[in-house]
């Protein structure tokens, strides 16, 4: 059983590590620093951690400011709160083009027993349909780590999706983040598997298990859900049967959409099957049973792929 | 209590009965002619914008011109770099005017819908050109309806919709802070955009910072689109609000200039705490009393009230250019 780590000990680590060498980095907290793992950052950099208690709208344009005097804040709270601040992302950061990493920690329903409100579940397709925006998911520790590096290399706005759960390594060591690009992590003809974040290792292992049937199962990884990769997508479609997306994350506007616009428009044909939450809110329970329910774990997603199968 | 008993006692409270009288000598009153004269173009070009625009904001451009000409033309840093720009393209004068590490003031017009005035006034500054204010609203111009700061330089944020820009100009306080800068940070705030919580995420969160380089003016015009502040959402005790939260606070007289000048100066004064202006201001004034289209807020402007304020501010201009 490989170890499991939550990724936003990766993030925080790598805002500290980051922080010597960009000395623009600064953080901006909506009092939820312990739980984000921000607080990492203050401990190493208490000059350039700012503490804005309860104040998301606020701490969004304050972050605008910052980084439009040069630095490259970062404004973390839970994804469901930090997004839930729309307007003010929309005309501080996206329309200024100013840049703030907009970090939204906490989503979807691995959060579990906290229930509806703090789950964001519509913070993609809200960060998605915004110019200028570029949204973001690691998958695993070490896509976290390489990730941070390109956004601090970058100054351009960003919705960074970090999933609570632990979750295993699935890249090497020698992982190399490619903005935009796509990663195949299994090779495959029959099918295609799209995921992004959390559960982006349990697609892979219902892939390798279906391997045992003689079932032939792609595996992407998608870690820019925008500007998505169209062409990995495309070739996928191409080459392979259909594409079943899976996100934590409502199928409305995520990566199951973007995945969906990209085969549509190019007139394909090609089925799409969506996985994730079917337009309902997300409810107090344990992660694995809300995972059941929604069909998202092993046993849920390898009975979609089944079903997919017969259909096409 | 009734709104209009409200009303009333927001009228009433008047600088003069909170402050008491300050005596100016004469190259203030003298500094102040000079500034009303220049409010005067500004109010012009600003009435000339929108007619020709054929739309825009004008009662609520009005009321903050006064504050705005003693900003650009006496408090705010920016005419040494004015050079730098003049006559460059739009693209080199946008890299020059935001390059972070231009050490300029920072303004920010939160009431986003005011913007014709600021276009105004940097057009008699001479930051742009007198015709580009012909293209205001219209399709490829930098003078967008509401200030866009990726296509215009002088303004430094996006504003329009309301209780955002103060949180902005908020952080352009804290990275000069941060980074030991002096450069000061300006934000005009409508009275009504006080509804907004926003506004009072900013207003607690400055003092914890205790951000003195940060100046906030709230154009207290009494009015917002609906009609009378407190008959929309009561806004009353201005003053008292913002000083519970810590604030520096001044009232003033909005369209006194030699008031507006003393009041931001002050502000050099009181060290440790951030300084909010609470401006008098009469939506659509015009200067020496009068007041255009019955100070509405956003009327379509006819001929007749063109012409008929154009002659007045003609002759305001050249009575102050006289003097």
């Amino acid at each position: 059983m490989p170890e499991l780590k939550p990724l936003r000990e990766a993030f925080g680590d790598a805002m500290v590590k980051l922080g010597s060498t960009y000395p623009e980095i600064v953080a901006i907290d909506c009092d939820l620093a312990g739980a984000t793992k921000i607080d990492k950052f203050k401990s190493a950099f208490p000059d350039r951690f700012f503490q804005f208690g309860i104040q998301e709208m606020n701490a969004i344009g304050v972050g605008a400011g910052m980084a439009n005097s040069g630095f490259r804040p970062f404004v973390a709270s839970f994804a469901a709160f930090i997004t839930g601040r729309y307007d003010q992302i929309r005309i501080s950061v996206a329309l200024d083009n100013s840049a703030v990493v907009i970090v939204g920690s906490h989503p979807g329903l691995a959060i579990g027993k906290d229930g509806a409100t703090q789950m964001g579940l519509e913070d993609v397709n809200l960060m998605r349909g915004m110019p200028n925006m570029i949204v973001l998911q690691p998958a695993d520790h070490i896509e976290t780590r390489e990730m941070m590096n390109y956004i601090v290399s970058s100054r351009k706005p960003m919705y960074l999706r970090i999933s609570r759960q632990p979750v295993p390594d699935i890249n090497n060591e020698d992982y190399k983040f490619e903005f935009g690009k796509g990663v195949v992590l299994k090779e495959g003809n029959d099918i295609t598997l799209i995921a992004s974040g959390g559960p982006v290792h349990i697609a892979l292992e219902v892939a390798k298990e279906l391997e045992k049937e003689g079932k032939s199962i792609r595996v992407i990884n998608i870690h820019t859900i925008k500007p998505i990769d169209q062409d990995l997508i495309l070739k996928a479609a191409q080459e392979t049967k259909g594409i079943i997306t899976i996100e934590d994350h409502s199928i409305y506007g995520g990566l199951g959409s973007a995945v969906a616009e990209v085969v549509a428009e190019a007139g394909m044909g090609k089925r799409v099957k969506r996985l994730g939450v079917k337009d309902v809110f997300g409810e107090s329970a344990d992660a694995k049973e809300l995972y059941r329910k929604h069909e998202l774990d092993k046993e849920g997603i390898l009975k979609n792929v089944k079903e997919f199968y017969s259909r096409i | 209590m009734t709104s209009s008993i409200r009303n009333t006692l927001n009228r009433i409270i008047h600088p003069s009965a909170l402050g008491g009288h300050y005596v100016y000598n004469r190259a203030e009153e003298e500094r102040a002619r000079q500034l009303n004269l220049l409010s005067a173009k500004v109010r012009l070009l600003t009435i000339d914008s929108i007619y020709r625009a054929g739309s825009g904001h004008g009662g609520t451009s009005l009321s903050i011109v006064d504050i705005i000409t003693a900003l650009l033309f006496h408090r705010l840093n920016w005419n040494k770099f004015l050079g730098d720009v003049k006559g460059k393209s739009a693209e080199d004068q946008w890299q020059h005017w935001q390059n972070p590490e231009l050490p300029r003031d920072r303004f920010v017009l939160s009431k986003g819908h005011g913007i014709p005035s600021w276009y105004a006034a940097l057009a008699v500054g001479g930051y742009i050109d007198k015709d580009e204010l012909g293209k205001l609203r219209t399709m490829d111009s930098r003078l967008q309806g509401h200030p866009e700061r990726k296509r215009f330089p002088f303004i430094d944020g996006s504003t329009g919709s309301l209780g955002q820009g103060q949180s902005v100009a908020l952080g352009y306080a804290l990275a000069n802070k941060t980074r030991g800068k002096g450069e000061k940070v300006y934000c005009i705030i409508g009275d009504g955009e006080c509804n907004e919580g926003q506004v009072w995420e900013a207003a607690m969160s400055a003092p914890k910072f205790e951000l003195d380089n940060l100046v906030y003016i709230i154009d207290f015009n009494k009015k917002q689109s609906e009609g009378d502040n407190d008959d929309v959402m009561n806004v009353e005790w201005l003053h008292s609000r913002w000083k519970v939260f810590r604030w520096h606070v001044q009232r003033i007289d909005g369209h006194d200039m030699k008031s507006l000048v003393r009041a931001l100066e002050e502000c050099d004064k009181v060290k440790g705490k951030p300084h909010a202006i609470i401006a008098d201001t009469h939506k659509g004034y015009l200067g020496g009393g009068e007041t255009f289209m019955a100070g509405g807020h956003n009327p379509v402007i006819d001929q007749e009230s063109f012409e008929k304020a154009a002659r007045f501010l003609g002759d305001l201009a050249n009575s102050y250019a006289r003097a």
